[in-house]
């Protein structure tokens, strides 16, 4: 960016923009503008404002620098699962640095769901992590109902947990299909969404969407199980475990999967501490942490399941972890179709719940209470709380707070793959740069989920 | 003046149909998968759906050798400038498909981050409806736009000169 180019200004207050670039005058009140723009170089603050990007590996110390390269993958790359950036600088075949660049997916979605009703908010948070859209609404729900402090009825929370258990499936199956797709097993790419198709069948069925269901909802889920779903049900508990065993067929043995993942992306526990890092890339190190067992939501602890875990930490103890997964999920969907709950599937609470479809015909009043609660919202009293599931890829937390309107005030996504995506500088030091697609892919990054 | 007969197995047609026809066939597109869209885009062309029916398989990691951009999901203030590179490496003729709301209008997210809209950056020869749009209906978008193309109906990016 040549020192020609106009400041970019934001309307109403062209100043602050102005100043923050400029580095010299600063407003006396701004105390914290003052500080930013003093202590931050100009360069610094353009970087952080997002209109330049600078190349700070500047080290030829160690290799004279004609042997030092750096190579920009993506954003639109096939393997970088959306629009990841990387930056790689590499000595011959070896990556000794890298950088993940992100944010070329930023919605603003936290900032929307400013404006969105606490009745709107799953339809917002459900787009953020685009592959298990039934985790994020679960979170925010979750936290919503900690505010308003009410119970979900026990269907309600079986229901919850049914559905979130096969999302979890879906989300592994792409996982694994485009793991194996990365490294040149195209036919798990064929196999992994054909049976996703059958998981998102009954989606469909039971929610209308295939995905961003806005199903679950604050007090409940927006519509009982259809007719027949112990049928469909059965036929996915019956055929995905059968289909797993197909895939171990294909890929544990095989040779070219076995070289190309094994030993592969390793990271050690405590890295993953340091890192923030949950959910599959933890536990491939050996750690036993799973929220399901550590912080029971929703009722998941009446049911029966193990914590897989491995020991290397490499890519393919994370694709044994998530085969595995897969398998105590639908262990889990086993039990809560047996043990479904009858009764209601939504908070019996006038306050969040809007009146049955049946009595909007025949009362006023009924009528009334449905418009006020779709177009203003039901009040939150104040407060704040953080609430998080284990998703497919880790803690995924919801902070939320309430100054006892119908709107949050400030609403912020523990998103479990921006956290883990750290781990990629470390994982992809000093190895070979055909490992890159391998560990990315392990990873299983969603953009959505990073960015928001 | 005794009609003459030709051979069996032939064929009249002009150069231009000809050539419109063969673009259809086999319309490669390149891999641009932004956001939750790009998930169903994959699922088209896996095997549930197969996208392979109609020849477009083949999705191209290099624009370079694509015909067809699906933008497949929401494009950030930050991904514009990369979204319009791409499309000026795509060689002529080349089509654009905006996939989902968020691609055709910004869809639900009405602020700072998104563009509103990809034809502001790029020329739209077809929108497709949804939230994401279902296989079915990215194969429905895609059938009508070759439908166009071999129609010579106006299209507004480099294939209608
Ligand atoms: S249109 Fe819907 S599905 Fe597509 S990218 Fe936007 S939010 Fe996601």
């Amino acid at each position: 960016m040549s020192d020609e180019t106009p400041t970019p200004t934001i309307d109403g207050e062209p100043e602050i923009v102005d100043i923050w670039l400029s580095g010299t005058e600063v407003p006396p009140t701004d105390e914290g503008a003052q500080e930013m723009a003093e202590e931050e170089p100009e360069a610094r603050l353009r970087e952080q404002l997002g209109s330049v990007v600078t190349d700070d590996y500047v080290d030829s110390e160690v290799a004279p620098e004609d042997e030092r390269m750096i190579i920009n993958m993506g954003p639109q790359h096939p393997s970088t699962h959306g629009v990841l950036r990387l930056q790689l600088e590499l000595e011959g075949e070896i990556i000794r640095r890298s950088k993940p660049i992100i944010g070329y997916l930023h919605t603003g979605m936290e900032k929307t769901a400013e404006t969105l009703t606490f009745a709107q908010g799953p339809t917002n948070v459900t787009r953020m992590d685009y592959l298990a859209p039934l985790h994020n609404e679960l979170a925010y729900s979750l936290a919503v109902e900690q505010l308003l402090g009410i119970d979900v009825p026990p269907r309600a929370q079986a229901i919850r947990i049914l559905m979130t258990e096969l999302n979890r499936v879906s989300s592994h199956l792409v996982a694994l299909a485009t793991n194996g797709m990365d490294i040149g097993a195209l036919s798990m790419m064929l196999y992994g969404f054909r049976e996703r198709e059958l998981i998102l069948e009954f989606f469909e069925k039971t929610t209308g969407l295939r995905m961003n269901h806005n199903y679950i909802r604050p007090g409940g889920v927006a519509a009982d199980l259809p007719p027949g779903w112990r049928r469909d049900v059965a036929r996915i508990v019956e055929t995905i475990p059968a289909r797993i065993r197909d895939y171990d067929d294909l890929l544990r043995e095989n040779p070219i999967w076995l070289s190309r993942t094994k030993g592969v992306g390793v990271i050690t526990a405590e890295e993953c501490r340091a890192y923030g890092i949950t959910g599959p890339i933890l536990r491939s190190t050996g750690v036993d942490w799973d929220l399901r067992k550590a912080f029971p939501y929703s009722g998941i602890d009446r049911y029966e399941f193990d914590v897989p875990t491995g020991t290397n930490g490499d890519v393919y103890d994370r694709y044994m972890i998530r085969m595995e997964e897969i398998r105590q999920s639908i262990r889990i969907v086993e039990q809560v179709a047996e043990t479904m709950p009858k009764g209601d599937y939504r908070a019996d609470d006038r306050k969040v719940t809007p009146p049955p479809r049946a009595r909007i015909d025949e009362s006023m009043e009924a009528l009334i209470h449905h418009f006020k609660i779709f177009t203003e919202g039901f009040r939150v009293p104040p407060g704040e709380t953080y609430v998080a599931v284990e998703s497919p890829r880790g803690e995924l937390g919801c902070y939320l707070v309430s100054v006892g309107e119908g709107r949050p005030w400030r609403m912020h996504i523990r998103a479990p793959s921006f956290y883990n995506l750290q781990a990629l500088p470390v994982m992809m030091a000093d190895t070979l740069v055909a490992d890159t697609i391998a560990t990315i892919a392990s990873l299983d990054p969603v953009m959505g989920d990073v960015d928001r | 003046m005794a009609a003459r007969s030709y051979p069996s197995n032939f064929l009249t047609t002009t150069i231009e149909k000809a050539a419109r026809w063969a673009r259809t066939q086999s319309m490669w597109p390149a891999t641009f998968g932004l956001a939750c869209c790009a998930i169903e885009m994959m699922a088209t062309g896996a095997a549930h759906n197969d996208l392979a029916r109609f020849g477009m398989e083949v999705f191209r990691a290099s624009p370079r050798q694509a015909d067809l951009m699906i933008v497949a999901g929401r494009v950030s203030q930050k991904m514009a400038p990369v979204l319009r590179q791409v499309y000026d490496q795509m060689p002529d003729p080349k089509w654009v498909i905006s996939m989902g709301a968020c691609a055709s209008s910004g869809g639900m997210f009405n602020n700072y981050a998104l563009v509103q809209g990809v034809d502001q950056v790029v020329p739209v020869d077809m929108y497709v409806p949804g939230c994401p749009p279902g296989p079915q209906s990215l194969m429905h978008g895609i059938l009508t736009l070759q439908r166009m193309i071999v129609q010579g109906e106006h299209v507004s990016s480099g294939a209608s000169s």
